[in-house]
């Protein structure tokens, strides 16, 4: 067992103490860096669709993970995202603002759709997320001035200062940027007053009311900043797709980002990034194992909607803390090797409580 | 009698046969909600699925309408009874998210299942008032529409009898109530829970039935779910008379809309009730005025 012993209020609050904490980071964020210059164009691409995705999976993480409030229908806020960078985009507003603007338009969204669910109960903000991403792919499909109809639309190529970044070197710099900044964000934000609410919201909101946080407004708080990443990660979506249709954003694309969370393991920003990883390569997964498959099973279109809600139930019954859980029981086994006890991690035994108020 | 009165009248005539069905999925969610606590968003799938089976029993196996029926619906009674006490109520005691999370697992399972069994064309079976109409005055109403009507009606009335004069009804209510208090009057409270989902899975199966001829056996047929969220919300969430008259009210909209509003919106109707509802008034119709023991 190590303990911390700190000399100044500057150093426990530092992010990472000590070379122990930064180095790894240090070194992965290097090789990330130079990965470019050492695969191949596809990897790359595969790698920057990653990277949004984590954005994507980090902005629903906010929400869900931490907050404990389900949103089904996070790929609306994916589309607004996308749709609202390209139509910018078109209209001769640089990147960056565009981005912004997305992001923004995607929070106001999430804010008006929102307040009057979330204030309620959290059951309320899972079937209006998802009447609300319903209506989005109907807009989608027929608001054909804006966003193409069904037809699609096609995203101008990104450039930032005069710099074209539509080459998939320079795009994937782009995400890696955002991304670092969207995480090193929201992992402050996490440690500040308004990240303890979210948690102590999703403990008990009972306990959270009687400490004096406004509950109400910080859930919309939560579903707001979570729907702005979320737009923004659409932005950055449109320039890996390059041509966008409504059948990108689909209730599929929504349970998507739900399972990223779940596998992850709600409430940690690791697990975001986890499971973005997991869920992001397991269609190449999929058609991988298709051929082991019996033809007529592997023939079906079926199939991997199927496989995504058995992952999904998997992890709900059996695996509540998600792939980040299993990494934290990992290094506590590591940290204290020879004294392990292996039911520090048993399940709580819980019982029926009612949420209910009469 | 004029034709514009004709045409409304025969617009509110389709929009009750439809609302009925909603109001029928509606009920199913509430009943579970009730029990359990868990908003079941597979309800829409066991409806469909059981679409799916329904066919497979008519036109597969050539069975007839009233064979099949009853036999559907026994299904998916069983399929909800198992689907409650395998795994329901591993989650039971954790927070509501969990509950919400893992019927959109189930939801996706029914769904894949269903279109890897069958494939993804849409068929269409016969039931014996396809194609007849009755003529009331200036109306056509096409029997199926009737028949939709009929059976929501006795299927309200049985269940109303059912929980409220048999023993096994009053122990449901009880349950639902007050879970601790109940068992220990003796009353089975898991077996009963199952129970309830098994009766929500058999009226899934009603609807399924009764929505397949109207609207063709699909895998997107899972969407009525979103129109009985709305009626839910619109009636007051968790109240039983609020769920009937949310569904009615729904169908009704969604029939006048698809007339007088613009092209699309009969599809949105129902998603912008849910949402409308909640920024004016969150407590619904018939709700009753319940706050959240947070």
């Amino acid at each position: 067992m190590r303990f911390r012993y700190d000399t100044s209020y500057r150093q426990s609050g530092r992010l990472l103490r000590g070379p122990r904490e930064w180095l790894p980071y240090a070194a992965l964020v290097a090789v990330l860096a130079v990965l470019p210059w050492v695969l191949p164009s596809y990897y790359i691409d595969e790698a920057t669709y990653l990277f949004i995705l984590a954005i994507a999976s980090l902005g629903l993480m906010i929400v869900t993970g931490y907050t404990g409030q389900v949103s089904l229908g996070h790929a609306a806020f994916l589309a607004i995202g996308a749709y609202a960078h390209a139509w910018f985009l078109s209209h001769g507003v640089p990147l960056v603002a565009s981005l912004a603007l997305a992001a923004l338009l995607a929070g106001a969204c999430g804010f008006v759709i929102g307040l009057p669910a979330i204030r309620v109960s959290g059951l309320y903000l899972a079937m209006v997320t998802l009447a609300f991403a319903s209506i989005v792919e109907q807009v989608v499909g027929n608001w054909k001035a804006v966003t193409g109809g069904y037809s699609g639309t096609a995203v101008p190529s990104p450039s930032l200062f005069g710099i074209d970044l539509s080459s998939s070197t320079r795009l994937y710099g782009l995400c890696l940027v955002i991304l670092v900044l969207v995480l090193v964000a929201l992992v402050n934000l996490m440690r500040s007053k308004t990240g303890r609410a979210f948690a102590g919201i999703r403990q008990s909101e009972a306990a959270a009311n009687a400490l004096g946080i406004w509950v109400a407004g910080y859930k919309v708080l939560a579903f707001v900043i979570s729907a702005a990443i979320t737009g923004l990660a659409g932005g950055l979506l449109a320039h890996q797709l390059q041509f966008l249709t409504p059948d990108g954003f689909t209730v599929v694309q929504s349970i998507e980002l739900l399972l990223m969370v779940v596998i992850g393991g709600l409430g940690s920003l690791r697990g975001a990034i986890f499971g973005a990883i997991v869920i992001g390569l397991l269609p190449t997964f999929i058609s991988g194992i298709k051929p082991m498959l019996p033809p007529k099973i592997a023939a079906q279109f079926g199939l991997d909607i199927f496989v995504y809600g058995a992952i999904l139930g998997f992890f709900v019954l059996f695996e509540p803390l998600g792939l980040n859980g299993r990494w934290r029981r990992a290094k506590a086994a590591l940290a204290e090797f020879p004294l392990h006890r292996a039911q520090r991690h048993r399940r709580v035994k819980s019982y029926m409580k009612s949420e209910r108020y009469r | 009698m004029n034709p514009e009165l004709a045409d409304i009248l025969q617009l509110v005539v389709n929009g009750v046969s439809i609302g009925s069905i909603y109001a029928l999925i509606a009920l199913g969610l509430v009943m579970t909600y009730r029990a359990t606590e868990v908003l079941n968003f597979a309800h829409g799938d066991i409806l469909m699925a059981s679409a799916f089976v329904g066919w497979g029993l008519i036109a597969g196996l050539g069975l007839s309408f009233w064979v099949a029926a009853p036999l559907t619906i026994l299904i998916a009674a069983a399929f909800g009874y198992v689907l409650d006490a395998r795994v329901i109520r591993l989650i039971a005691g954790q927070p509501q998210f969990a509950g919400v999370m893992l019927t959109v697992a189930l939801s996706f399972m029914i769904r894949g299942g269903v279109s890897m069994a069958f494939g993804p064309t849409s068929r269409t079976y016969p039931t014996p008032w396809t194609g007849h109409q009755t003529h009331l005055g200036p109306l056509v109403i096409a029997d199926l529409n009737l028949a939709i009507i009929a059976a929501a009606l006795v299927t309200t009335a049985l269940l109303f009898l059912f929980l409220r004069k048999t023993a096994i009804g009053v122990a449901i209510q009880a349950a639902s109530q007050n879970q601790l208090a109940a068992y220990l009057c003796g009353i089975r409270v898991k077996r009963l829970n199952s129970l309830v989902w098994a009766m929500a899975g058999g009226l899934a199966a009603i609807c399924g039935l009764l929505l397949a001829p109207l609207a063709l056996v699909d895998v997107t047929l899972w969407m009525v779910m979103l129109k009985a969220l709305a009626a839910l919300v619109l009636g007051g969430f968790g109240s039983i008379p609020g769920a009937i008259v949310g569904g009615v009210a729904i169908g009704l909209i969604e029939q006048f809309a698809g007339v007088y509003l613009p092209d699309g919106s009969r599809d949105v109707a129902a998603s912008l009730v849910l949402i409308v509802v909640l920024v004016i008034a969150p407590h619904g119709l018939l709700g009753e005025a319940h706050g959240r023991r947070v």
